[in-house]
């Protein structure tokens, strides 16, 4: 599942249960997500490497 | 000064001494909780009367010469989030109302064992999901020296018991830095051991995988007293001199983010630790970056596997922000988990290899002064930065890996707010961490108002 349409769902399953806090938070978690996904150490079935992630450091 | 802000070991010198008896020191502090506590709000529960007669059975071994160590007749409390049998462990929840624990904590007993006395239950943030103590059923722990602000969390009603004499020594919990965080906000000394060191049996839990206990205390030496009771076996710890030691201190990432005043005192505590003969050199966590991602889908789902149940039938009973927190973890997907994990082999590999021919790592421990009740953000290098992010960012690597890591206070600001400096070890070598930073405290003492 993409993080997009994982994002939706997500939003649309917490708008359903009156969880109105909560959009903000799966947005931060999406990112959070993004980030997760695009490191360089993740594992890719065609042996082919992750492309290069360059980890923020600031 | 009161004599409920000595030291353990000065404690248990004059409990020896028969200069003081353990039934004196008692009332010390449950006059000192009696006073402050209505104000500071560190206690949940206080057990006097137990406590008390804890007291009394001390000294009347300890008159017939029956030593149990150095925790023999000594007043400490429990992070109430930790189970002591017939009494209630709120986890600051209403969802625990009704609650007793039926039997003693891992934890409990072996403070038992080493015959320390049980003053009480201390406050903390609910379930030990937070940084700062402000969702509490039992309303906000405030910190001693500002009641305007935190004492840190989670376990900071710990913290702020050590700090302000109720007590010589608290356990607490730490899951992302909660044993860490308000220990530096308080200026204390706080240590996580390794990883499955204490036995987490009759702790309730927050991240299977992340969970530590450990102790609060006012010195290193103190930390180790408490630690050996701990895991249930006392070590002869060799004495250390900073000369010679080899000190890797992580920049980049870890001083990037930091109040100036946190800053300027890290900086003074490496010139200290240098003039005192280590060699400090710089060292790098390549994935820095990539810690608070790793660390967020673990505890995250982790937490939300807990209290899935709860939630489906009293969500109500949480405090609203730590319910919409682990809401937030039932929306992680498996692979998502997954990938943190093996994150998480990565960053131990790095953690290890930055202590690869060094004594320990050091790095601030909290990147701002004890913050102000009721923020959600904090201006820190012209940005603002949300809390938890912040108060989490130079402990959470640690817990992801589990290396032993304590926090040493190391200066203050100039409103007089503790900064702390955080040293880690290899895994499974705790003692040998203890022993650098009863070195390193000895340096930097003198830097400490």
């Amino acid at each position: 599942m993409t993080i997009k349409t994982w994002l939706e769902a997500a939003i649309q399953d917490a708008e359903r249960r009156n969880l109105t806090g909560l959009r903000s938070l799966l947005e931060t978690l999406a990112r959070s997500t993004s980030a997760l996904r695009s490191a360089d150490w993740n594992f890719d079935a065609t042996g082919e490497p992750v492309h290069t992630h360059t980890p923020d450091v600031r | 000064m009161s004599a409920s802000f000595r030291t353990i070991t000065e404690l248990a010198r004059s409990l020896r001494a028969r200069e003081i008896s353990a039934e004196r020191a008692t009332t010390d502090c449950l006059a000192r909780i009696a006073e402050r506590n209505p104000s500071i709000n560190a206690y949940i529960t206080v057990l006097a009367d137990q406590a008390l007669a804890q007291a009394r059975q001390a000294d009347a071994e300890l008159g017939r010469g029956q030593d149990r160590g150095p925790l023999h007749g000594v007043p400490v409390s429990l992070k109430d989030i930790i189970d002591l049998e017939g009494v209630p462990t709120t986890a600051a929840s209403n969802v625990r109302a009704g609650h007793v624990a039926r039997r003693d904590s891992v934890t409990a007993a072996r403070l038992r064992q080493a015959g320390a006395v049980l003053l009480g239950k201390t406050n903390l943030h609910e379930f030990a999901f937070g940084t700062t103590n402000e969702d509490s059923a039992f309303g906000p722990v405030r910190h001693p020296l500002d009641p305007n602000r935190s004492p840190g969390g989670s376990s900071g009603g710990s913290a702020a018991a050590v700090m302000d004499g109720m007590g010589y020594a608290s356990i607490g919990t730490d899951t992302g830095g909660s044993v860490r965080i308000p220990s530096a906000a308080c200026g204390l000394v706080g240590l996580k051991p390794s990883l499955g060191e204490v036995p987490l049996e009759g702790v309730v839990p927050l991240s299977s995988t992340m969970d530590h206990v450990g102790p609060i205390c006012r010195s290193v030496a103190d930390a180790g007293i408490v630690f050996d009771a701990l895991r249930g076996r006392a070590e002869q710890r060799a004495t250390r001199e900073m000369k010679g030691l080899r000190i890797g201190v992580l920049r980049g990432y870890f001083t990037s983010l930091l109040d100036a005043h946190v800053a300027s005192a890290f900086e003074a505590t490496c010139a200290s630790l240098s003039a005192g003969g280590a060699t400090l050199d710089e060292v790098e966590i390549p994935h820095a970056g990539d810690i608070a991602p790793i660390y967020l889908h673990i505890v995250l789902s982790e937490a939300a596997a807990l209290h899935a149940k709860t939630l489906e039938n009293h969500a109500e009973h949480y405090t609203p922000n730590v319910r919409i927190r682990l809401e937030m973890g039932r929306y992680i997907l498996a692979e998502d988990y997954v990938r943190a994990l093996r994150g998480r082999e990565v960053l131990i590999e790095q953690v290890d290899a930055a202590l690869r021919g060094r004594d320990a790592l050091l790095l601030p421990s909290l990147a701002v002064p004890a913050v102000k009740l009721g923020a959600a953000t904090i201006k820190i290098g012209g940005v603002e930065e949300p809390v938890r992010n912040i108060t989490l960012r130079l402990t959470q690597l640690f817990n992801i890996t589990g290396h032993p890591a304590i926090t040493i206070p190391c200066g203050a600001t100039t409103d007089g707010l503790p900064v702390g400096a955080q040293l880690v070890g290899s895994r499974g070598k705790t003692d040998d961490l203890l022993s650098v930073a009863q070195a390193a405290e000895a340096l930097i003492r003198p830097n400490v108002r």
